[in-house]
């Protein structure tokens, strides 16, 4: 069962840490990737830019609309995801839990539609 | 087994399995295939297949094997259907071999805890926990859920609809946590039982059905898990607490309905065999070594079922109890309940002390125990126009017309 780690933090956190900070910060998301790795629950992952960078889509009366700026404008961002594979939720709440992201901000954990459940 | 011929005989028969197995049965199929909506409506076929089959072929010699064969037949068959051009024969097979693992002529495995966990998961909406259980192992339908948790029916039916929804695509495991997780995930069973039993527990005069069989339901309930997890001390502790509320059931009202608080009860009236029950299980749950929630509030239930041997509470223990209790949980009503066994012992204005160290909690504002402690240890000091006062914030916080009439008439005993 694939579950998608959806990573929302503010992200004026990683901004606003020392250059040393960062670099453990960094670290400790390498370590979660080859924790992931090792238990073959690995599917994909990666770090997002800042909302800063973000554009929004969508068709109004058949018009492409383009707007500078993320969809949720929300006190946290959403800054990175991963794709795991795993048995059933508690395994996926385990990894989430186990991410260094639910300690600066939250985790949501959301199951993939697959395509056996047209 | 001798044939029966008659539809009465199939039905009782089939009622007989229900009640005894109905919840083996959904746990049985819904943990197979973690669809608990599939589980339920394949086994109310099959009930609806015996109540046609039984009176004509006679009742079969083992009930609830032949209800599990025709139900997993049907849910093989709904799966078949529902998949028929996406789902690979692999993946039905695979399904079918699952549920038939299980023999029909011996013993079928007990999942029942393994689903309740389920049900109670905390991913799960932590106001459809109980309903989730009540329905999954006890079959109660929407409609009777909802009038137990004053909701409508077809607000019940879809949230019913949505946690098992979410159950299945999101893959909630059917288990029993590992050791390093089970209390936590206990509690919230724990939690669902009892909230179960309180919403039972609202028609304390019992004259509405329902809502009585939902606090023996719940009993049944803390009873299935202490005995599947008999070295766990709070699904002792909690099962001990329940017994000792129930076996005050019959005190609790006079004749003529009207509000008998506990300390106003007839300790004779209350069930001997319960408060027994009660007190070795929490004697066990205390040579486990680990206290809790459930094991405290059943001790300060404990401790005023002393009233059977010495004729009055051990207020002395009741407010050590407290103690703990609110160490543990912070609880403002564990504060109020501690603030009058306080006043049992150090007197009324010591009680009145102690409420008003908790009058900074708005929550308490809405709350009527608070306010009917605040308004009887006011009349006990002489401090009628503030009692007067107390009273009828209380009794305009009253849901309970029993208990509204009680408070009403200690008011009007109050002196002008």
């Amino acid at each position: 069962m694939q579950y998608l780690l959806l990573l929302h933090a503010n992200e004026a956190g990683f901004t606003n840490m020392t250059p040393e900070q960062q670099k453990q910060g960094l670290a400790a998301y390498m370590a979660y990737n080859e924790a992931l790795t090792k238990a073959g629950a690995y599917k994909g992952g990666n770090r997002l830019r800042p909302v800063s960078t973000a554009t929004t889509v969508r068709i109004v009366d058949d018009k492409t609309q383009v707007l500078d700026g993320p969809y949720a404008d929300s006190k946290e961002q959403l800054g990175g995801y991963y794709l795991i594979d795993v048995p059933d939720l508690d395994a996926a709440l385990e990894w989430a839990a186990r991410c260094p992201g639910a300690s600066h901000g939250i985790i949501e954990v959301r199951p993939i539609w697959g395509m056996e459940d047209y | 087994m001798k044939p029966s011929t008659g539809d009465e005989q199939a039905q009782s028969a089939a009622d007989a399995v229900a009640r005894r197995s109905y919840g083996k049965l959904v746990a049985f199929l819904a943990s197979r295939t973690q669809d608990v909506a599939a589980a339920e409506d394949a086994l109310s076929e099959a009930f609806a297949a015996a109540l046609s089959e039984w009176p004509r072929n006679g009742c079969p010699a083992n009930p609830e094997g032949w209800l599990l064969t025709v139900a997993r037949r049907k849910m093989i068959d709904v799966f078949r259907g529902q998949n028929r051009r996406q789902l690979v024969s692999v993946e039905i097979q695979s399904i079918a071999d699952v549920l038939a693992t299980a023999p029909t002529d011996t013993e079928i495995p007990d999942d029942r805890l393994a689903m309740m966990f389920a049900c109670a998961h905390p991913a799960l909406d932590p106001a459809i926990r109980a309903p989730m259980i009540l329905q999954a192992v006890l079959g109660l339908d929407a409609a009777r859920i909802a009038s137990s948790f004053l909701t409508s029916p077809a607000a019940m039916g879809k949230r019913l609809v949505r946690a098992k929804v979410k159950i299945r695509q999101t893959a909630i495991p059917f288990r029993v946590p590992g050791h390093d997780e089970l209390p936590a995930r206990l509690d919230v069973v724990l939690q669902a039982i009892y909230a179960a039993f309180s919403e039972g527990w609202t028609d304390p005069g019992g004259a509405d059905a329902v809502r009585r069989d939902l606090a023996e339901e719940a009993i049944y309930l803390a009873r299935l898990v202490s005995e599947l997890l008999p070295n766990e001390p709070e699904a002792l502790g909690l099962l001990a607490l329940l017994l000792h509320a129930e076996s005050r059931r019959k005190a609790r009202r006079s004749l003529n309905g009207d509000f008998i608080p506990l300390a106003q009860q007839d300790p004779s009236l209350w069930n001997a065999d319960q408060i027994e029950e009660a007190e070795s299980l929490l004697h066990r749950a205390s040579t486990l070594g680990v206290i809790g929630r459930f094991q405290l509030e059943a001790a300060i239930q404990s401790a005023h079922a002393d009233r059977c041997r010495t004729g009055k509470p051990n207020w002395a223990f009741i407010i050590q109890l407290y103690d703990g209790l609110f160490a543990l949980s912070q609880s403002p009503v564990v504060a109020i309940n501690r603030a009058v066994a306080i006043a049992e012992i150090h007197g009324a204005s010591a009680g009145l002390d102690v409420l008003s160290s908790l009058e900074a909690d708005s929550r308490l504002a809405q709350y009527q125990p608070y306010w009917a402690a605040r308004a009887e240890l006011l009349a006990r000091t002489g401090a009628f126009a503030q009692a007067r006062h107390a009273y009828e914030i209380a009794i305009g916080l009253e849901r309970d017309e029993a208990v509204r009439r009680f408070l009403d008439a200690r008011r009007s005993a109050l002196p002008a």
